[in-house]
């Protein structure tokens, strides 16, 4: 019995580091068309993560926001619904830890930054209320709302950063004011590794714990496999709805804290460069497990590296990287159709 | 002209041959699985007979008629469409052979007429079409065959009996010869089911071939010319209907194992009221039919039992009493008390149970495991944050001991479960709380004999032992054998209450289509 799950478990790893590579491959054919050299491109990136510190420790400082934004996704997905506003909370849970961060900037950290944390979360919940709230009302789908809302909050820390918080020493180039010291997130010595990471470590950990020991997460389980039952049962259906969805943009928001707080110091018109829409495509693909959780993040922190590295050797744009995420997700699904139709 | 159209397509196969039957199949075998849904050795239908198809829930009935009807490949043997070996690809290639199937529900579009319906299922018509060739054509069938329906109004509009015979028209202009019908009388009330069967006797008079699906003894009596028994599988026997009786059909059916009936009933004297209405109207869910003005009480002690079509606000006051929907009007009330806004959860803690049919859609998430749904039903397991599931694992084995039910694995999946084992694991959760009122929907539904009779005798010995039961059944049999007093529901309004002397299926039957025979405007 132990060595069938064991051997399932091997042949599930080498199905997805197939998949992996077949993407990397049809991506490489891809770059050879365009004049490219794919296989430098992959040395490269290879040399880059594996070789210096900075191209290691990047890769965690991008798997933090990534298991956030997934966590976004993956939280509202147990109880069955569509959560694709990560980006959007992200910007909020930014915009409102900027707000705690300048206004108390005078408090020392240990009461800043927990604040500011508290702040970022309630940002990132709020900008889940009205969508969650017309899905249990049944007015509007909460995929469309979180969706259109990704469009909003960018424009709120735009209109913060030209407007009321524009950075007197930067008149050329609109953002916040620096923040004090105690709002600044612990970083590690030469890197940009930053204590971010842990808040998602503890995210994500408290995910697995509540849903699979708790009654809480049993109701949720429920909710999400078959609401009709549950509400036979008696359960709080549009509860867990609501309140899943709020802690799902809640942790959203925690990323959009951690990223300005550690990694710009200050907030600026783009917090994140697509966290939140990557981040579903992580949710996405590893289902409820929170290890593929860590293990898609950290594909997909290093497929972002490959367009960095991409950028600098190559010459080709930053956005070319998407090609790469597309061949991903379309060989993970072929897989996934395939293992279904051979069963 | 539509019997050379139905002929004209055969045309491209091997010459038929005359008196052959008109569909035979020969040593077919089909496994699903590790489970062998059908061995059959030999199944005809003549033209000009109906052709009974009897046996218990998942006997294999429908595994066989939908092979007929090339929805399944046989792994094994051969179909005969009049003498002439076929290899039916699909549904569509059977309907070119002539072999027609309505199943239980029906394949009609709401919003089109019937002419529209029927047309829309004919074969071979032109592009553009002679309305009015096709309305003489498709009137003098429908007269032919005694059907009155009118042809222009949209089909939303008919009664179930009369979309029945619209399917059934539908089919025949569509060039079927055999007709498969797939537990016809499920849906209808006793008159439309008179109906039913003398348009089957036209068919018959016809040459049509007719596949009667049925679990239903006195139909079988009524209206086959021969009768196949399906037990695990197998053709267990094929009788002549005039040389049979029902103790003989039954002894087929079961091996001798008939099915206990249930005890009469001794009167009892009902205790206090558990459930009380007063005039209550709520409307359901989207699409749902809206109860109006139902007054009713259930005691502890008795069970009252509740008639009617499906479709009828059935599933409505289930929810209603279970407090999954809430009252627009009138008073509920539950153990004397006020309970018209009581959530689902508080009518559970008061000590109310819901077994439904399908348990796997509404009773339980079948993604998790039996043991977590268990756990799912009642909400005494806190250990601090977690769940105590020792306590819940003990609890679960004891109910499972206490109803007699073989106990399945705790881990399983109830996905994984067969229906029988999910309507049983549903009952262990449900009966575990010791309930004081039991909202039964179409509980045995689906259910194989044995799991049923288990059921019923739970539900008996429940209300013996001073429960409340409000039971909703199709099933007049059932219904009469078990309750104190049956109400008949019919367009969400109670449409008639019955005593003991009174549960006579003409009286009932009367009811359940409406005290004066009115139906929705056709």
């Amino acid at each position: 019995m132990r060595l069938d799950a064991a051997s399932m478990y091997v042949t599930a790893t080498a199905r997805s580091l197939v998949t992996g590579l077949l993407a990397f491959a049809a991506f490489g054919l891809v770059l050879l068309a365009a004049g490219k050299h794919p296989l430098a491109a992959y040395a490269d990136t290879a040399t880059f993560v594996l070789g210096s510190l900075e191209g290691f420790t990047e890769l965690f400082v991008r798997m933090g926001p990534l298991v956030m934004t997934a966590l976004a996704v993956a939280i509202p997905a147990r109880v069955g619904l569509f959560n694709i506003g990560g980006e959007g909370q992200l910007y909020m849970g930014a915009l409102c830890a900027t707000g705690t961060a300048l206004a108390l900037a005078a408090c020392p950290s240990w009461l800043l930054l927990p604040l500011m944390a508290a702040s970022g979360f309630a940002g990132g919940a709020a900008w889940t209320l009205l969508p969650a709230l017309f899905r249990v009302k049944r007015i509007a789908n909460e995929s469309i709302t979180t969706m259109l809302l990704n469009y909003v909050s960018p424009l709120l820390v735009g209109y913060m950063i030209f407007g009321p918080w524009r950075s007197p020493e930067s008149a050329s180039y609109p953002q916040s004011p620096q923040f004090a010291e105690g709002a600044r997130l612990a970083v590690l010595g030469g890197t940009r590794l930053h204590a971010g990471l842990l808040i998602a470590v503890a995210c994500l950990a408290m995910y697995t714990y509540v849903l699979h020991r708790t009654r809480w997460g049993l109701e949720m389980r429920a909710v999400g496999g078959n609401p009709d039952a549950a509400e036979h049962l008696g359960l709080q259906v549009r509860r867990y709805m609501i309140v899943c969805m709020a802690i799902g943009g809640g942790v959203a928001g925690l990323a959009g804290m951690a990223e300005v707080s550690a990694i710009q110091g200050r907030l600026v018109g783009e917090v994140s460069p697509g966290y939140g829409y990557v981040g579903f495509l992580v949710a996405w693909l590893a289902g409820p497990s929170a290890w593929r959780i860590v293990a898609m993040a950290f594909l997909f922190a290093f497929v972002s590296s490959v367009g960095d590295i991409l950028q600098i050797t190559q010459g080709v744009p930053f956005s070319v990287v998407n090609i790469l995420m597309s061949a991903i997700l379309f060989s993970v699904l072929c897989g996934g159709k395939l293992r279904t139709k051979r069963q | 002209m539509i019997r050379a159209s139905a002929e004209s397509r055969n045309g491209g196969h091997a010459a038929a041959q005359p008196g052959a039957p008109l569909i035979a199949a020969r040593g077919i075998v089909k496994r699903f699985g590790e489970l062998l849904a059908n061995d059959i050795d030999a199944f005809e239908v003549r033209s000009g007979e109906v052709h009974a198809l009897l046996g218990e829930n998942g006997a294999g009935k429908t595994t066989l008629s939908k092979i007929l009807y090339g929805y399944y490949r046989p792994d094994a043997g051969e179909i005969l469409v009049r003498g002439v070996a076929v290899a039916m690809a699909s549904p569509a290639h059977a309907r070119a052979l002539g072999i027609g199937m309505v199943f239980q529900e029906f394949t009609l579009v709401p919003a089109l007429s019937v002419f529209e319906n029927i047309v829309l299922f004919m074969q071979g018509l032109p592009a553009i079409l002679d309305r009015r060739a096709l309305a003489a054509q498709i009137a003098s069938a429908a007269q032919r065959l005694g059907i009155a329906t009118p042809l222009q109004v949209p089909v939303r509009a008919l009664a179930v009996g009369e979309q029945q015979k619209v399917e059934i028209l539908k089919q025949v202009l569509g060039g079927a010869r055999v007709l498969i019908l797939d537990e016809p009388t499920k849906v209808l009330a006793p008159q439309e089911r008179s109906a039913l069967f003398a348009l089957i006797g036209e068919l018959r008079a016809e040459g049509y071939g007719v596949v009667f699906i049925t679990h239903k003894l006195n139909e079988v009596m009524e209206i086959a010319d021969r009768v196949s028994v399906m037990r695990k599988g197998r053709i267990a026997g094929v009788v002549e209907r005039a040389q049979t009786t029902e103790a003989g059909l039954m002894a087929l059916m079961f091996e001798g194992r008939a099915p206990q009936e249930v005890p009469p009933k001794t009167p009892r004297a009902p205790g206090p009221a558990a459930l009380e209405l007063r005039e209550v109207s709520a409307v359901g869910e989207a699409h749902a039919m809206a109860l109006s003005g139902i007054s009713l009480r259930v005691c502890a002690g008795e069970i009252v039992g509740v008639a009617g079509v499906t479709g009828s606000g059935q599933r409505e006051l289930g929810d209603l009493a279970m407090g999954k929907i809430r009252p627009s009007r009138g008073a509920k009330l539950l153990w004397g008390e006020d309970a018209g806004k009581w959530s689902t959860a508080r009518v559970r803690q008061a000590g109310a149970a819901f077994v439904p049919e399908n348990p796997i859609e509404i009773a339980c998430v079948g993604e998790l495991t039996v043991a977590e749904n268990f756990a799912l039903g009642a909400p005494r397991y806190r250990g601090g944050l977690g769940i105590d599931w020792a306590r819940v694992r003990s609890d679960a084995e004891a109910a499972f001991a206490h109803l007699g039910f073989p106990r399945p694995a705790l881990d399983a999946r109830v996905r994984t479960l067969s229906g029988g084992n999910v309507q049983r694991a549903v009952m262990a959760r449900e009966f575990s709380t010791g309930p004081r009122l039991i909202v039964a929907l179409y509980p045995t539904r689906g259910l194989d004999a044995q799991s049923a009779q288990a059921l019923r005798e739970k539900l008996a010995a429940s209300a013996a032992g001073g429960a409340a039961v409000l039971l909703m059944s199709e099933d007049l049999d059932e219904l009469f054998g078990l309750c104190d007093r049956l109400l008949v529901l019919h367009q969400g309004r109670i449409s008639g209450e019955f005593a003991p002397p009174g549960f006579t299926q003409e009286a009932v039957g009367a009811a359940m289509v409406g005290a004066a025979g009115v139906r929705r405007a056709a």
